[in-house]
């Protein structure tokens, strides 16, 4: 077919291009977003996108009310003699159980965005890079809230009642977020470079059932074979449930906030850095 | 950026190679693109289109070799590069769970736009793009034509010097790739120098003023779309014949005065045939006349790009689907 039917063949029709002329011509360049400003536009992004998608937040959600009825119920009795008395010691580590499972949608995100070709855009931007996943993490930090919310107030509607008093337990939240926000590069760094979702959650359950399970968070360390309490001793996650515990129940331990603290600092100096690096030489 | 004080080419790109492991995806281009008009960069899936567009847009790292856009550096100064140029394709994209409206405004609020001015800014190009019906839709309720419009007003929420369209209109039905085309064209109409990839030969024969053809890395050829129809050195003469049964004596009669082969043409009314020019094309017909063969049209063209692709590489265009790496 020649050429010259195929330009008749097809008018014009639709955009006129008279509208895209005048939205060029009265284009102005705004001065710059800071660093703070396109941060901040991120995790405004992560908050429309769990109001478009609030299946999202089923795990933030529904996870917490799962485990914490669970887990009193199922073992409160055996171990503590009593659900309440159980309930005492056990919330605070599942409410740490279950900010930390979540953790691993950071990664679940940051994937699915290079995936279908967003986060290139991003890149490709003038903004103070790392404001991308900065952004994610703000995002995260509301959901992790949700969460920890979750569980305290189905705590308290169980029986939990911490002698720490509202400072206490928001102290412990607050600490819990630190941490969880620290490991959450983590999962931003395997993000990048995991091949698909599946093998990111298939890495995290690897990952985090041990770290969750094998602490502190059930049982008194002290009833497990020596292999095992030997590992629960230097599982972060029991130096934070260890400083939660003490924090909402008004006896804060200085050493599990402070390994805590120090942890957290390791985790993002060196998964900060790294996953800096992954971003900027992405394909 | 004033445009007056930097009279740098738009692009200007010295050895630029990438390897992915042993693969050569771009090996040692050097090309020049200047200011205003479209630029074509054409070749097949897997030529290394997108990976030269990646490095351009400060995406990707050279291996190997140098590239400038607008006397920038991409590897020194990719941020200074990053306020002038907009990217639109394959790979960078809009997010799908937030609507129209949405993306635009985040954009601009990326852009440094105030809230209001963001909102402003979305809705004007909404209207434009004639996408303000959609704009309260999640993108991933979008047909492929309005998706492709909202990606290209995506681009142009601060108005760039220079726009990158990687395959802008692959996979798109005629309808809306002509309104992509109508919008390429009002860009250069403002003075945006466009890159477009494409794999179309038609587009980059439709909308460019200058094109690379690409292959396996490589510029195999260079220069307007006149020029490289005429490197592959005749036109295509097309005999419509008013009676099927005179075929065989209307070629016959061509044969004796054409020194080429007839091109095979499955149309029982139609023979096509190279010929040097319009003067051996004229002589032709009228010999077809004087022999009583009844025209009832034809054609002079010249060959498509098609054809050009097929005689610069010696293999046809090939293609089989893949990402373009």
């Amino acid at each position: 077919m020649d050429t010259s039917i195929k330009k008749t063949e097809f008018t014009s029709v639709g955009t006129p291009p008279n509208s895209i002329k005048s939205i060029l011509s009265t284009g102005t360049r705004p001065t710059q977003a800071n660093a703070f400003s396109a941060s901040v536009t991120f995790g405004w992004r992560a908050l429309l996108k769990i109001k478009h998608v609030p299946e999202q937040l089923f795990d933030a959600t529904a996870f917490p009310i799962m485990f914490t009825l669970m887990f009193t119920y199922l073992l409160g009795g055996a171990i503590a003699g009593s659900t309440g008395e159980y309930l005492q010691f056990l919330l605070p580590g599942i409410m740490a159980q279950t900010v930390v499972m979540i953790t691993v949608y950071t990664g679940v995100a940051v994937n699915n965005d290079i995936r279908k070709g967003v986060f290139d855009r991003f890149r490709s931007l003038p903004i103070w890079q790392p404001s991308v996943l900065v952004g994610a993490l703000l995002g995260d930090a509301a959901r992790y809230t949700l969460a920890s919310g979750i569980v305290i107030s189905l705590g308290m509607i169980l029986g939990f009642r911490p002698e720490g008093g509202a400072p206490g337990v928001l102290m412990a939240v607050l600490l819990l977020l630190v941490f969880s926000f620290s490991l959450s590069w983590i999962w931003t760094a395997i993000g990048f470079i995991a091949r698909s979702q599946e093998s990111l959650f298939f890495l995290s359950f690897v990952v985090l059932f041990p770290l969750t399970f094998a602490s502190n968070i059930f049982v008194d360390p002290q009833t497990m074979p020596s292999w095992l309490e030997a590992f629960v001793e230097v599982n972060p996650v029991t130096f934070l449930v260890m400083a939660m515990r003490g924090l909402m129940h008004g006896a804060p331990e200085v050493e599990g906030i402070g390994i805590t603290l120090a942890i957290s600092a390791g985790l993002v100096a060196v998964f900060g850095p790294l996953t800096m690096y992954l971003f900027r030489r992405k394909k | 950026m004033n445009r007056m004080e930097n009279l740098n080419p738009a692009i200007e790109i010295s050895g630029l190679t990438r390897y992915f492991g042993d693969v050569r995806a771009v090996d040692g281009i050097d090309l020049t693109v200047e200011r205003g008009g479209v630029y074509g960069i054409l070749g097949p899936n897997g030529a290394g289109k997108t990976t030269l567009i990646r490095m351009l847009a400060t995406l990707l790292q050279p291996s190997a070799g140098t590239a400038k856009v607008f006397g920038h550096d991409i590897v020194s100064e990719a941020r200074t590069i990053r306020k002038l140029v907009s990217l639109t394709g394959q790979f960078a994209s809009v997010d799908e769970d937030l609507t129209g409206r949405e993306n635009l405004v985040l954009l601009g609020r990326l852009f440094g736009f105030s809230a209001r001015q963001a909102k402003i800014r979305a809705g004007d190009l909404l209207n434009g793009f004639g996408l303000i019906d959609a704009s309260r839709r999640q993108v991933k309720t979008y047909s492929g034509g309005m998706r492709r419009k909202l990606d290209i007003a995506a681009s142009l929420v601060v108005r760039p010097e220079l726009i990158f369209l990687d395959e802008p209109t692959t996979g798109l039905d005629p309808r809306s790739r002509n309104q992509v085309w109508d919008i390429v064209r009002a860009l250069v109409s403002e003075g945006t120098t466009v890159l477009l990839t494409t794999q179309y030969l038609d587009e980059a024969d439709q909308l460019a003023g200058s094109i690379a053809v690409i292959d396996h890395g490589k510029v195999i050829a260079e220069g307007t779309p006149a020029e490289l129809k005429r490197s592959v050195g005749t036109s295509i003469l097309r005999i419509h014949l008013k009676n099927k049964d005179q075929k065989v004596k209307a070629k016959e009669v061509v044969a004796l005065m054409v020194n080429s082969d007839f091109t095979e043409d499955t149309d029982p009314f139609r023979i096509s045939i190279h010929v040097e020019d319009a003067d051996e094309a004229s002589h032709v017909i009228s010999a077809l006349v004087n022999a009583s063969v009844e025209v009832s049209g034809f054609s002079l063209g010249q060959p498509s790009l098609d054809e050009v692709f097929l005689a610069l590489t010696g293999q046809p265009v090939k293609t089989e689907s893949g990402e373009d790496e």
